[in-house]
C-alpha cells in the first residue's frame, strides 16, 4: 500500500486548509471515519486509474452548463467546464471561500463597483485544442439571455448586467450588441453591471460563464456535446440512463483546482433510491451524486455498523427548513401573536417529523445555516431544550389581546409526508398554547406558483402560516436571504418572500451590502440581516437540514463541498 | 301471481323447509325473507363476514368509547417513545411500541396511537363506503329501472350515458379534482367538505355497474306475466313500478351494494394513500398505509396493521355480499 506517504501529504494539505479556513478538527485527516469526510480529506492518494462510479435518482435538467439549476449539476460541471471562480476546494468553512478558475484573480472593482474585470488565464484550451478567448466567456454569458431556448439556469446576469434588452445571440448573432461584457483583448473580460453587486465573484463561479465557443454552439442541443475546458471531456449523455466522461487531453495540467486521477466517470441516471443504497453498500457504487441523504433502511444498517458507519458523513445539506407567519393575515400582523407562535413551537417535535437529527438535521433557531458565509449563533426565542415555552407563548398571546388564543390555517405541501408530520407536530405544540391550528394541504407543483406564493392565495383563504424550504443559489447571506427577507421581492406569483416581510431598515441593509466591496464588512451585514428577521418574528426556522450519505471507501481525496453541500467530485481517485 | 325467486324448485332448500314442516308443526307458507335467511344460515363464512361487519361498525360508532379505555388519543404526540435517530418506535423487534397502553403500537415519527388511529379511521373508510354506496345504488337504480322499464330512445340515451361513465378515467378525474378542491364550498369546509368530494366522487363515478344491472333485471321482469297482468288490469306504470319491479328488484340491490361497499372502501384507501383524501390529523387507514412506506423496513409492523384493517373490511363485506347473492338468488350460483 502507498498510503502512508499520500496520508502525510493529506494531513499537510489539512493543516494548511484548517489554517486558513478556520473550520473543523484538523486532526483527523485521512482516516475513514464517521462524519471524517466533513470536515477533513479522507483517504488522500495520488493512485492514479481506475472508474469512477455514481447514480443519481433523477436526472439532469440539462448537462448544458449555462441551462442547468441543480446544485449537484454545478458541482458536477467543473469536471467538464471551468467557470472564471470556483469554490475553494477544500473541506470545512474552508470551501465557502471563492478562488479564481479561469480567471487569474477575483473580480476586479471600479466605477463604483459597477464594472468588474476579470483577467484569463493564458494557455487554456477547449478538448478541441482551440484555445479558450475572453469572447468564449462573454458567448457563454449572453446565451443565458436566450430564456426561450435556455430555460433552465439562474437570470441573475440577465438581471444584474447593464445588456438593455438583449435577446440572446440567437436572435442576435453580432456579440458587439451585447453591452453587458466587454473584451478589451483575448484575455480581459469587463462586465458592466447595472448596480453595484458585492457578491459577483460568487456569481461567477456559475457554471454559466464556463466559456462556450460560437461556432459550436447549437443552441438546445449543445447539451448532447458540450465542449470542455476541465479534467474530463463528455464522452456520451442518453437522458434517463447514463452519462459518461473521459479524460480531456486537452486540460490545462497547471490547473490546480481539479485532479485528473480518474480513467473514466460514469453516471447512471434515473436509478430507484433504494437500489442505489443497496449499490453503494455493496461498493459497486462510490456515492449518490444527489447527496440528499440514503433512505430509512440503508439509514438503520449503516448506523448500526460500525464497519459501515466510519464510510458514512452527516453534514449540513445548506438547507434550511422553516415556516412563516404571514404579517398581512390576521392575527399575525401583530408581532406579539407572531411570537406566541415562535414561544409555542416545539422545534424538537418538527426535527423529529423531519427524521430526527441524522437523517433531518439540527434544530435551528437562526435564518442563516452554519454553513452559509454570514452566520452568527443566536436565539431571539429560547425555550427549554427548545421544545417550546408554553408559559411564554401565553404571556405574548396576552399581550397581542388574545389571552385564549385565536384559529389560524398551516398550509403545506401534501405530497411531502415529512411536512404533513411536521404540519401536525406543529397543530399539536400550538394547541397547548391554545392556538388552533387547521391544516390545509396543496400539491407541491405549484406550491410557490398558486398557494404559498401567492399572496393573494393566502389572503383569500385566511393561511396564517405556511412551510418553507430553501437553499442558497450561492453560499452568502446575500444569496440565502435576499429572496426570503428583502420587501422589494415580494410578487404576486412565484412569491419566496412568503410572510411579506417588507423593513425598509432590511431591505437598505441588502443594498449597502451590494455596494460594499469588503468581505469582513459583507458578512457582518448578513448576520445584522439575519437578526433583524427573526427580531420581526415573522419567520420560525427550525432546521439546518443534514443528510447522511455514504462514501465507497475505495474512493480518495473525499469531502464534503460546503458550498454545494455534496462530496467535491472534482477531486476524488479510486484506490 | 308467482314470485320469481320461490318459483323454480330449489332443490336444497325444499328438503330441509319438509322436514322442518313435518317435525314441529304444521307446513306453513314462507316468505322470500325467510327462505333467504334459512340458505343464510347455513354458509358459515357469510355469517361470519356478517359478525365482523357488524363488529366493524360497533367499533366504529364507539371508538371515542373504546379509545377512552385504553387512553390513546388518534391525534395525540408521544415523542418520548419515539427513537429520533430512526424515527421508529423505541425498542426492539418488529413489535417495537406495542404496550398496554397503545395495544396496536405507535405511529413512527409522531408516537401517535395506532390502536385509536384504526378505530377513527375505520368511521371514516365506513363512512365514505356506505355514504358513495348510497349514492351510486340510488342513482343506479333510477336510471336503470327508467331504461329498462321505458325502453326505446330513453333506454340508449342512458345505456349510452352509462358507457360514458364507464369509459371514465375515474383515478385520474378523482386526483386532479380533489387536488383543486377550495378550503370552503357547498356551505361545507374543511374535512366535512372533503368527505362531500370523495363521497361524490366514487359514487357518481359509480353507479353504472349497478344501473346496468339493474336495467338488464328490469327488462327480463318487465316480460313477465305477473306485470303483464299487471298492466292488463290498469296499473299506471307508476304502479308497476314500485309494486311490481322494486320489490323484485330489491334482492339484487341488496347484493350489488354489499358488494360494492369494500370496492368503494378500498377507493377510498386508494385517494388518502396517493394524498387527495382526508386532511391530516384525521386518521384514514389508506393514508396510515402511505405514511408506513417509508418505514416499512424499520417499523414494519406499521404498514401491516392498517393493511390488514383494510383487508379484514373488505374480505368480510366480500363473504357476506358473496352469501347474500347464494341466498337471495341461488340460480345465480
Amino acid at each position: 500500500m502507498r498510503r502512508k506517504a499520500a496520508l502525510a501529504a493529506g494531513l499537510a494539505l489539512v493543516l494548511a486548509i484548517t489554517a486558513c479556513g478556520g473550520g473543523g478538527n484538523g486532526g483527523n485527516g485521512g482516516t475513514a471515519e464517521f462524519n471524517a469526510a466533513d470536515t477533513s480529506i479522507v483517504n488522500a492518494s495520488t493512485k492514479a486509474g481506475g472508474t469512477l462510479n455514481l447514480a443519481l435518482n433523477d436526472d439532469w435538467d440539462s448537462i448544458d452548463p449555462g441551462n442547468t439549476y441543480y446544485g449537484f449539476a454545478w458541482d458536477f460541471a467543473r469536471f467538464y467546464g471551468r467557470a472564471l471562480t470556483m469554490f475553494k476546494p477544500a473541506p470545512g468553512t474552508a470551501g465557502l471561500e471563492v478562488v479564481p478558475d479561469l480567471a487569474t484573480g477575483l473580480g476586479e472593482f471600479t466605477d463604483g463597483g459597477r464594472t468588474v474585470t476579470y483577467k484569463l488565464r493564458p494557455n487554456v484550451k477547449f478538448e478541441d485544442g482551440t484555445p479558450v478567448t475572453s469572447k468564449d466567456v462573454k458567448y457563454a454569458v449572453a446565451r443565458t439571455y436566450a430564456r426561450d431556448v435556455l430555460p433552465n439556469g439562474p437570470t441573475y446576469f440577465v438581471d444584474l448586467l447593464d445588456a438593455g434588452d438583449y435577446p440572446g445571440p440567437y436572435q442576435q448573432p453580432d456579440l458587439n450588441q451585447f453591452t453587458g461584457i466587454q473584451t478589451p483583448d483575448d484575455l480581459t473580460v469587463v462586465f458592466k453591471l447595472k448596480a453595484p453587486f458585492g457578491d459577483f465573484d460568487y456569481l461567477a463561479a456559475n457554471p454559466q460563464t464556463i466559456p462556450v465557443p460560437q461556432a459550436k454552439d447549437t443552441g438546445a442541443k449543445y447539451q448532447e456535446h458540450p465542449m470542455s475546458t476541465g479534467s474530463y471531456k463528455v464522452d456520451s449523455y442518453v437522458p434517463g440512463k447514463e452519462f459518461i466522461l473521459s479524460k480531456n487531453p486537452n486540460w490545462d495540467t497547471s490547473d490546480t483546482n481539479r485532479k485528473q486521477l480518474l480513467d473514466k466517470i460514469d453516471v447512471k441516471l434515473k436509478v430507484n433510491a433504494e437500489d442505489i443504497d443497496n449499490r453503494l453498500l455493496a461498493g459497486s457504487l462510490d456515492a449518490d451524486l444527489a447527496g440528499t441523504g440514503v433512505q430509512a433502511a440503508a439509514q438503520s444498517r449503516i448506523l448500526s455498523d460500525p464497519n459501515l458507519k466510519k464510510n458514512a458523513d452527516n453534514s449540513f445539506t445548506g438547507r434550511l427548513w422553516f415556516f412563516v407567519m404571514d404579517e398581512k393575515v390576521a392575527p399575525f400582523d401583530n408581532i406579539e401573536c407572531r411570537k406566541a407562535v415562535q414561544y409555542a413551537t416545539d422545534k424538537v417535535a418538527l426535527q423529529t417529523a423531519f427524521g430526527g437529527p441524522i437523517a433531518g438535521g439540527e434544530v435551528a433557531t437562526t435564518m442563516l445555516p452554519p454553513n452559509i458565509v454570514g452566520y452568527q449563533k443566536f436565539d431571539l426565542y429560547q425555550t427549554p431544550e427548545a421544545k417550546g415555552d408554553i408559559a411564554k407563548a401565553k404571556e405574548a398571546l396576552a399581550a397581542c389581546g388574545m389571552p385564549n388564543g385565536f384559529s389560524t390555517k398551516i398550509l403545506l405541501r401534501s405530497d411531502r409526508p415529512k411536512e404533513v408530520a411536521a404540519g401536525e407536530a406543529l397543530q399539536q405544540a400550538l394547541a397547548k398554547a391554545g392556538i388552533q391550528a387547521e391544516i390545509t394541504g396543496v400539491p407541491s407543483g405549484g406550491y410557490f406558483t398558486r398557494f404559498a406564493g401567492a399572496p393573494e392565495y393566502m389572503h383569500a383563504n385566511n393561511i396564517g402560516i405556511a412551510f418553507h424550504g430553501w437553499q442558497a443559489d450561492w453560499p452568502t447571506g446575500y444569496g440565502f436571504l435576499q429572496q426570503l427577507v428583502d420587501g422589494r421581492t415580494i410578487k404576486a406569483q412565484g412569491n419566496t418572500n412568503v410572510q411579506e416581510m417588507d423593513l425598509p431598515a432590511i431591505n437598505a441593509l441588502f443594498d449597502k451590502a451590494a455596494a460594499s466591496t469588503d468581505v469582513a464588512e459583507r458578512t457582518a451585514i448578513y448576520g445584522q440581516i439575519d437578526r433583524a428577521a427573526m427580531e420581526h418574528a415573522s419567520v420560525v426556522p427550525f432546521l439546518y437540514a443534514k443528510g447522511l450519505v455514504y462514501r465507497n471507501p475505495q474512493m480518495t481525496n473525499v469531502y464534503i463541498q460546503y458550498s454545494y453541500g455534496i462530496y467535491d467530485f472534482s477531486q476524488v481517485g479510486k484506490q | 301471481m308467482t314470485s320469481p325467486l320461490d318459483a323454480p324448485s330449489t332443490a336444497v332448500a325444499q328438503p330441509e323447509a319438509v322436514l322442518q314442516g313435518i317435525g314441529r308443526k304444521a307446513i306453513e307458507g314462507r316468505s322470500l325473507g325467510q327462505i333467504a335467511w334459512a340458505r343464510l344460515k347455513r354458509d358459515k363464512l357469510a355469517i361470519a363476514g356478517g359478525v365482523v361487519v357488524i363488529l366493524l361498525i360497533a367499533m366504529a360508532l364507539l371508538a371515542p368509547l373504546l379509545t377512552k379505555i385504553t387512553g390513546g388519543s388518534p391525534t395525540e404526540f408521544n415523542q418520548d417513545l419515539i427513537d429520533p435517530t430512526f424515527s421508529k418506535p423505541k425498542g426492539d423487534g418488529i413489535f417495537a411500541g406495542f404496550s398496554w397502553d397503545h395495544p396496536l403500537g405507535v405511529e413512527p415519527r409522531s408516537g401517535r396511537d395506532v390502536f385509536s388511529r384504526i378505530l377513527y379511521g375505520a368511521q371514516i373508510s365506513l363512512l365514505i363506503g356506505f355514504l358513495a354506496t348510497a349514492v351510486s345504488v340510488v342513482l343506479g337504480t333510477v336510471a336503470g329501472v327508467i331504461a329498462g322499464y321505458f325502453g326505446g330512445w330513453v333506454d340508449t340515451f342512458l345505456s349510452r350515458t352509462m358507457d360514458v361513465f364507464l369509459a371514465f378515467p375515474l383515478l385520474l378525474f378523482a386526483l386532479a379534482l380533489a387536488g383543486v378542491i377550495p378550503d370552503s364550498a357547498f356551505g361545507l369546509s374543511g374535512n366535512s367538505l372533503r368527505v362531500a368530494v370523495l363521497v361524490f366522487i366514487i359514487g357518481f363515478f359509480n353507479w353504472p355497474y349497478i344501473g346496468r344491472i339493474i336495467r338488464g333485471q328490469t327488462l327480463a321482469l318487465r316480460e313477465r306475466e305477473f306485470v303483464d297482468a299487471a298492466r292488463s288490469l290498469g296499473a299506471s306504470g307508476r304502479w308497476v313500478i314500485f309494486r311490481e319491479l322494486l320489490p323484485n328488484l330489491f334482492a339484487p340491490i341488496l347484493v350489488y351494494s354489499t358488494l360494492m361497499i369494500p370496492t368503494n372502501i378500498l377507493f377510498e384507501a386508494a385517494l388518502s394513500f396517493l394524498g387527495v383524501g382526508i386532511r391530516p390529523p384525521t386518521p384514514s387507514w389508506g393514508k396510515m398505509l402511505a405514511d408506513a412506506v417509508p418505514f416499512y423496513s424499520v417499523a414494519p409492523m406499521y404498514m401491516v396493521v392498517p393493511g390488514l384493517a383494510i383487508f379484514i373490511t373488505v374480505m368480510a363485506f366480500n363473504l357476506l355480499g358473496d352469501g347474500l347473492r347464494d341466498a337471495l338468488d341461488p340460480r345465480a350460483r
